[in-house]
């Protein structure tokens, strides 16, 4: 620890200590449940991992090494989970980066009832997973829906899509309802990280002639940077642990065509039994999030370091 | 409005289209599921034919509180996320005043774990709780989500009541400690009450966002009458034939209700929470 400024004297350093004692005890709640939270799971997750536990046949359980992971790597499902997640991630987060961009720039501009429409578009962040989930299933209905509905009152092809039938139709409408939810925590971002930019700035860019395009590209989005970052992360790691929506929309259907890596881990806790080969995909899970936390972070602070 | 995105946006009536567009996509849904929840079974059942339901009628309403017993799992939810809320507040204010004002050792590094833990995958998180839980007794019942959902409610928390007391002025409290308050008593009377729209603010987020909460109550939960809302809404409405979505979304609008008030009436607030330190 070190100290700023003027070195203190007795008296206060006695009362710093007795704060620092104070402060130990404060955090040490919220840590330990913390760490029964996080760190306990993982720690049992990687036992587990190597280890042969099947609930249903308890008889089995015992030490198997590295099977558990072995399996995994070299199961087909596995790897095409894999494939499907990360590729879910990546198209999902640019898009839905781009469309919280545009709607943060709507909202960043002086309306009449911007409060109003900003209220709006909170609704949709604030309502439970499962009520988005279930909006969007009645709406893509394929007899009662609004969606078909729509398609056949406009005649245009497709009014009787049955759309959780066919992974690309089924994929579009989780990627919908993940989108309704989290567009709106996106634009919240970038319209605070947009509001922190001093409009002098544009004046001196106006002037040296940059038009609008040049201006977003050269000055909005570098100053954005880390709003635009903190966005970032949120999304990907909620993208890429994407559970809940699959679960209500797909069940993983058609097959197992929008299975996920998080479904695939509850399927193995909750349907197979089988803790062994989950705690081996927690680990994987917790891996790739720890990694992607931890490149952002990295991301964040170089940029941090790099404008003081 | 940065004068520099303006012409990129379009003025005047495009504008106005864009700004339609949002707020359409934002609400209609909502209205939607609102028309649909009151339809009868019948009328539901011949499919969308119509914008407005032909005979308006809250059968669904009352079957969801009569047949059904949806009234359990409301109760259910609200008491697991009044609880998690206020537990997670009562430690996040501790621990965040800690790491404002009391000078620790590895502050940096306790808000580090803070974040990253908020950053846990969930469902890593499943089958290790599961098992305690097992070996305890304590699955099939709502306090053990207590537990659990501390990991969406205290990382935000926490950090939104940091940045709120670091932004408090020392001198505040120092009076208070001067004329002899402990620590705890100048936390308690003088820095709490002043800090009282954070404290405010974190325990709306919180509450959203345990209330939000699908996969632990799935993975806990066995027995319909220890359902949380959400968990109870997915298995409403199900029939041998058909999947009665008027029924489903009668609870979805029960259920929505209350969170677009609370969005309504704190939104300056949530808003700022939320984005609280995602620009510094």
């Amino acid at each position: 620890m070190t100290f700023r400024g003027a070195p203190p004297r007795p008296a206060a350093s006695r009362l710093r200590r007795n704060d620092r004692r104070l402060g130990y005890l404060l955090i040490a709640p919220e840590i330990l449940v913390l760490l029964a939270v996080t760190a306990f799971p993982l720690a049992y997750n990687a036992w587990n991992s190597v280890r042969h536990v099947d609930l249903t046949d308890p008889a089995t359980t015992g030490f198997v090494g590295a099977a558990n992971y072995r399996a995994l790597l070299s199961s087909d499902e596995f790897r095409a989970t894999l494939g499907r997640t990360v590729a879910y991630t990546v198209v999902s987060v640019a898009v839905q980066l781009a469309i919280g961009m545009v709607v943060a720039l709507v909202l960043h501009r002086r309306f009449r009832g911007r409060a109003l429409v900003r209220a709006a578009v909170l609704i949709p962040w604030a309502v439970p997973t499962v009520v988005c989930a279930m909006l969007w299933k009645t709406m893509f209905d394929p007899r009662t829906g609004f969606v078909n509905y729509l398609l056949g009152l406009a005649h245009l092809p497709g009014s009787d899509t049955t759309w959780m039938a066919g992974p690309w139709t089924a994929w579009f409408a989780i990627f919908v309802a993940d989108a309704w939810k989290t567009v709106p925590f996106v634009a919240l971002i970038l319209l605070a990280g947009l509001q922190v930019i001093p409009e002098d700035i544009y004046e001196a860019a106006r002037m040296d002639g940059a038009d609008a395009w040049q201006q977003f590209w050269r000055l909005t989005v570098p100053l954005l940077k880390p709003a635009l970052l903190v966005a970032l992360v949120f999304r990907t790691l909620s993208a890429l642990l994407v559970f809940d929506v699959v679960f209500i929309m797909t069940g993983g259907g058609p097959g197992d065509t929008t299975e996920t890596l998080a479904y695939l881990n509850w399927q193995a806790f909750l349907v197979d039994s089988n803790f062994g080969a989950g705690g081996a995909v927690s680990i994987v899970l917790v891996a790739m999030s720890l990694a992607i936390a931890g490149a952002y972070t990295r991301l964040l602070r170089t940029d941090r370091e790099a404008t003081p | 409005m940065t004068a520099g995105v303006r012409p990129l946006l379009l003025r005047g009536v495009g504008f106005a289209a864009l700004v339609a567009v949002i707020v359409a996509t934002s609400i209609f849904p909502f209205l939607w599921i609102l028309r649909t929840s009151l339809q009868s079974d019948a009328e539901f059942g011949q499919g969308a034919t119509r914008l407005l339901p032909r005979h308006p009628t809250f059968d669904s309403y009352v079957s969801n509180f009569t047949e059904q017993d949806f009234l359990r799992p409301l109760v259910n939810s609200t008491v697991v996320c009044a609880v998690s809320t206020v537990v997670s507040v009562l430690f996040a204010t501790l621990a965040a005043y800690a790491l404002s004002r009391l000078r620790i050792a590895g502050t940096g590094l306790v808000l580090g774990f803070v974040l990253l833990a908020g950053f846990f995958p969930v469902l890593a998180m499943v089958g290790p709780l599961f098992l305690l839980y097992r070996k305890l007794g304590f699955l099939d019942s709502g306090y053990p989500l207590v537990l659990a959902y501390m990991v969406y409610t205290l990382p935000i928390a926490t950090w939104l009541l940091k940045n709120f007391f670091d932004q408090l002025p020392a001198s505040l409290e120092e009076a208070a400690l001067i004329d002899g308050a402990t620590r705890l008593q100048a936390l308690r009377y003088v820095v709490v009450p002043v800090a009282m729209p954070g404290v405010f603010t974190a325990a709306i987020l919180s509450f959203i966002l345990a209330w939000n909460d699908f996969a632990f109550a799935l993975s806990f939960l066995q027995t319909p009458s220890e359902f949380t809302a959400p968990l109870a809404i997915v298995n409403l409405g199900q029939s041998q034939y058909q999947v009665f979505y008027n029924r489903i979304d009668a609870a979805v609008v029960v259920i929505t209700l209350p969170v677009v008030l609370l969005v309504l009436l704190a939104q300056r607030r949530i808003v700022a929470g939320l984005t609280a330190g995602a620009v510094k």
